[in-house]
């Protein structure tokens, strides 16, 4: 099982996490806003996670954890 | 099975959140420059960096080791007085276009000359981010900037300059690449240049340079997911991607 785990009040809702999932699980949600003032990202699907990382080398934050 | 955390923040990044716009690669880089470090086995004792004058000019305060700030576009002469007076630490400069390729021309061209046993972190994104977006010698034939609204006109503004493809032509460096942070595969082989340049450096091998495309989401006035589409369609043909000196 594999996971990944925001440091939301980090995130600035780029969405380039978003774009590089390559099982499209992780989104932007509108409807929450963090500490800092941005949507931020998250996972919707957890189980679908592969824990490769792609989401996590592309967020120009550090604010994704990936664990597997 | 015990779960295993194979992706976290790199211990010689400090824990201060970086004030970059969102969506601004610069932020990748900085990661990629620590987790490097952190395989090399270098100890946050035995790196000394050194920041530009541009949106970087606050690394000092994300890098967990000795760093120091260059007047603009000195990085590389602050890098060679550190490294001689320091040979055994790791030292690198971090610059952007305007810092490295205008202002700092002379002193990138001699460092490399001198093949100087330092790393040069060199941050093409194609513009002047912290003073709002004025044209930088790597503007592309065309692109708006705050200097060039038209687009800029190689007849009134010249051509852009390909730092790489220029340097490359000096017998001193060591190594020069040009990488890129469009998408993860990039991001990867970006990490890998990174670290050659360092390993070239504890070897004492000299002077390397990695030239990273990176995206300026808010000055190029794109979301952050277009501006990385524009690295690949229109920044890379202009830069093209690869190795342009390596000496071994
Ligand atoms: C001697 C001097 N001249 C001009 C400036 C104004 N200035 C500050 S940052 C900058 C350019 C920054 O652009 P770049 O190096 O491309 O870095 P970026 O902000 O895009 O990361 C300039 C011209 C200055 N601070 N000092
Ligand atoms: S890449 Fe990072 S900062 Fe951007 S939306 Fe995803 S988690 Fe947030
Ligand atoms: S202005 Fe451009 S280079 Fe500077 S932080 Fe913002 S996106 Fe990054």
């Amino acid at each position: 099982m594999a996971r990944v785990i925001f440091n939301t009040d980090r995130c600035k809702g780029c969405g380039l996490c978003v774009t590089a999932c390559p099982k499209q699980i992780v989104h932007i949600n509108g409807d929450k806003v963090n500490a800092i003032g941005y949507n931020p990202a998250e996972v919707s699907e957890m189980d679908k996670c592969i824990g490769c990382a792609m989401c996590a080398t592309m967020c120009p934050d550090c604010v994704i954890e990936v664990r597997r | 099975m015990e779960e295993k955390v194979v992706f976290a923040r790199p211990s010689l990044l400090t824990d201060a959140p970086f004030h970059y716009c969102p969506g601004c690669t610069h932020g990748i880089v900085h990661r990629l420059i620590a987790e490097v470090l952190g395989e090399l086995n270098v100890s946050r004792e035995n790196v000394i960096g050194i920041a530009p004058v541009g949106c970087a000019v606050f690394a000092y305060d994300y890098f967990d080791c000795d760093m120091t700030e260059a007047a603009h576009g000195r990085a590389p002469a602050v890098a060679t007085g550190i490294k001689r007076v320091h040979p055994d630490k790791v030292v690198f400069s971090y610059q952007g276009d305007g810092d490295l390729a205008c202002i700092g021309a002379a002193e990138t061209i001699h460092a490399a000359a001198r093949n100087e046993n330092i790393t040069i972190i060199f941050i093409n994104n194609g513009i002047f981010g912290m003073t709002g977006g004025q044209m930088a010698p790597t503007t592309l034939l065309g692109q708006y900037s705050t200097t060039c609204q038209d687009g800029r006109d190689p007849v009134l503004n010249g051509y852009p300059v390909h730092v790489c493809e220029m340097l490359s032509q000096l017998k001193g460096p060591q190594y020069i690449e040009r990488v890129s942070t469009h998408d993860a595969a990039n991001v990867l082989k970006a990490k890998k240049a990174i670290k050659k340049a360092f390993q070239y450096q504890l070897e004492g091998k000299g002077f390397s340079m990695i030239e990273v495309l990176v995206a300026c989401p808010t000055n190029w006035k794109m979301t952050p997911v277009k501006a990385l589409e524009h690295i690949k369609n229109e920044v890379i043909p202009y830069f093209p991607l690869g190795v342009y000196k390596d000496r071994g």
